[in-house]
């Protein structure tokens, strides 16, 4: 285990610059969404990144074109880290015809398959198969991409844990295991699920190499998927990743999360991702406040076209839905 | 056309062979399927055919290998996976309900799925009641999921060839007892597509409708009514989803009676669906209301004689269609 933040060679400002933009663009949508979600405009099911963004942040950036991603309820920063087209997103979420999914899916369901993201899911724990399967379907058609699967402690504990992994070891598969353990299924402690908390070493136990990060750094998170997919690229996958975070919040928009104990979310605060990736862009790459406030208002203003695109498109209509319903 | 005699499981073999050496992204996974052929000798061949990258053996891990399956069909591959028996499909649920049916319609059209469940189902082994289920009426309730049960080695290899070409989930649906019986194949070429059923026997009084390993038992009862000079239509739909819909409601147009033979147990099952399209769309031409001859309310026991007890036999269907025609026998007439 281990993987401290490596900075071996000093990243460049287009590399920092690159993990800020994607790490304040999750934040952007998710704080933004939510209002939309306020003002009635989202419905349904809405489970914010927020606290998160330093794991896709650093996992994507460690990836290619041609990878894959499968992801989890918890979606919609994984989307962006991966490129989605914020445009596309947000109509989904307000369900109209020009989203992902023609608003068929929603935030839970938001996929991308020309793009590689095999898509969020409903199910806790169903990335895991999905994205080892992609990886199997790479390896028999001879593609060295890899497949990376955003996953959760809450997943952790479901059989399709041990036995998709399981497969992907034993066939050598290009396959990442993230776990984003942000110590919470809802509202139950990660300590009232397992006896050890520390879920890399499951990985360990069916001898995959398995690595325990800081999810709240972005650069960690980036040098420990570098060594990963490193690792599957020369044959000897898959990798888990244990990223250790925290949600900012409760479970999902309406979940006052009164169970998170203040102290605790305290100190996840003070080491908040986005501000990480801000001050490794500044301290690092010696930016000006003035540019990053201005990469800021450009990341805005780019999610505010997005709204008014998708409140301009137009509404899905029960005919189309008919029409797309017939041979089922 | 010419034709072959084949095994039912020589039959898929040749399927699978085929379109394996077709397209190079049709791989199959399975307990047991590799060096050793699989539990019913239906992937004999292929790993020394096809390499080890193309056919593997899986741990028991049934939630597993329909999961990474359907996920390998999602990034683009065309993966079959063999489950030893249906009942242990029950392990990969969420998998196929959950993820497999619906992934086309959240991803609004975008998304297929080309997945195959290659599995069997029925009873005849005296393997009770965790072996011998017919579990087709779970997977035709779930839109999304094509339910596909071939009765004769044609419609194996026909329906299997297909399944490989087309884009969403397959429960392609074996029956244990038909692997070792034989029937003649086309030379060639040969593909059966979905929602296209079959006139297993032309017949005028009755229509029967019947698939999987009713169709041998429902012909062997046509036959005995013959004798009688009862003249039976047996309709085998092949697919259960898409069902021929057509071909039934034209068929029970022109006998005027219905018998609908599963070896599913009755209740919720698809005969009682097809019961009622039936009469839907058949009532007022109908001289006698659909007889459903369906397997008992009740797990299948290991005991032999109770385990054919509770799924329908030859007598059972000669006995459903005779009530249909009104027909006396002559032992109740004498009473
Ligand atoms: C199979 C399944 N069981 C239960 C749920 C309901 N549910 C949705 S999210 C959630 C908690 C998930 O916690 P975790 O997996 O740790 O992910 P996190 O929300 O912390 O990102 C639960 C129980 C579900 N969606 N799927
Ligand atoms: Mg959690």
């Amino acid at each position: 285990m281990g993987a401290a933040a490596s900075l071996q060679n000093a990243p460049s400002r287009e590399f920092l610059e690159k993990l800020f933009r994607t790490a304040y663009k999750i934040r952007v949508f998710e704080s933004e969404g939510i209002k939309l979600y306020r003002q009635g405009l989202i419905r349904g099911y809405f489970h914010p990144y927020l606290g998160q963004e330093g794991i896709a942040t650093g996992v994507c950036a460690a990836l290619s074109e041609g990878d894959f991603i499968a992801s989890t309820h918890r979606g919609h920063g994984h989307c962006i880290a991966w490129g989605a087209d914020v445009n596309k997103m947000v109509a989904e979420l307000l369900q109209k015809e020009t989203g992902y999914c023609r608003g068929y899916g929603g935030s839970m369901h938001i996929a991308d398959i020309s793009k590689g993201n095999l898509g969020a899911n409903g199910i806790v724990g169903a990335g895991t198969p999905l994205g080892v399967g992609a990886a199997l379907a790479n390896q028999v058609k001879g593609s060295d991409a890899v497949t990376v699967t955003f996953s959760t402690d809450g997943a952790s504990n479901n059989g399709t844990f041990l036995e998709s992994l399981n497969l992907a070891a034993i066939w050598n598969l290009n396959f990442i295991l993230v776990i984003e353990n942000n110590q919470y299924a809802v509202s139950t402690r990660i300590e009232e699920s397992t006896r050890d908390t520390d879920l890399y070493k499951r990985g360990l136990a069916i001898g995959v190499e398995s690595h325990q990060v800081d999810g709240n750094d972005p650069l960690a998170v980036h040098a420990v998927m570098e060594q990963a997919v490193a690792t599957c690229r020369a044959g000897k996958g898959p990798v888990l990743i244990e990223a250790k975070t925290y949600r900012h919040m409760g479970h999902h928009v309406n979940d006052p999360g009164k169970y998170m104990p203040e102290e605790e979310l305290a100190y996840y605060k003070a080491r908040d991702p986005v501000d990480r990736a801000r001050n490794a862009l500044r301290e690092m790459a010696g930016v000006s406040d003035e540019e990053i406030a201005a990469i800021e208002a450009e990341i805005a203003a780019e999610f505010a076209d997005a709204v008014e695109f998708s409140k301009n498109s137009p509404e899905v209509t029960p005919e189309s839905f008919r029409e797309f319903a017939v041979g089922y | 056309m010419a034709t072959r005699e084949l095994m039912y499981r020589e039959a898929l073999r040749e399927a699978i062979d085929e379109e394996m050496a077709a397209n190079p992204t049709v791989f199959i996974i399975g307990e047991g399927i590799a060096e050793r052929g699989g539990s019913y000798k239906v992937t004999e061949g292929l790993l020394a055919k096809y390499g080890p990258k193309r056919v593997r053996d899986t741990p028991i891990a049934e939630a597993g290998m329909i999961g990474v399956g359907v996920g390998a069909a999602i990034a683009g591959a065309r993966p079959i996976v063999e489950i030893l028996y249906v009942d242990f499909a029950m392990l990969g649920m969420d998998m196929i309900v959950n993820q497999a049916a619906k992934f086309r319609l959240m991803t609004g059209g975008d998304g297929r799925v080309p997945f195959i469940m290659r599995t069997q189902g029925g009873t005849g082994g005296g393997v009770a009641a965790q072996h011998s289920q017919s579990l087709e009426a779970l997977f035709y309730h779930i839109p999304g999921l094509r339910v596909v049960m071939p009765s004769t080695p044609a419609d194996a290899k026909g329906l299997l060839k297909y399944a490989l070409r087309q884009e969403d989930p397959v429960m392609f649906l074996e029956h244990k007892h038909l692997y070792m019986t034989k029937g003649p194949v086309p030379d060639g070429e040969h593909v059966v597509p979905f929602g296209v059923g079959d006139i297993k026997r032309e017949g005028s009084d009755v229509t029967v409708i019947a698939w999987s390993n009713m169709i041998p038992r429902t012909l062997e009862a046509a036959e005995a009514l013959a004798a009688e000079g009862i003249s039976v239509e047996v309709i085998d739909p092949r697919t259960l989803v898409p069902l021929d819909r057509d071909m039934i409601i034209k068929s029970v147009l022109k006998t005027r009676r219905c018998v609908i033979v599963q070896e599913a147990n009755r209740r919720g099952g698809v005969a009682s669906d097809i019961a009622s399209i039936v009469q839907e769309e058949c009532f007022y031409e109908m001289d006698a209301p659909v007889e459903i001859v369906a397997g008992m309310d009740i797990p299948v026991p290991f005991n032999l004689t109770l385990e054919k007890a509770s799924v329908p036999q030859k007598e059972d269907v000669v006995a459903a269609v005779k009530r249909v025609l009104h027909v006396q026998s002559l032992a109740a007439a004498a009473e």
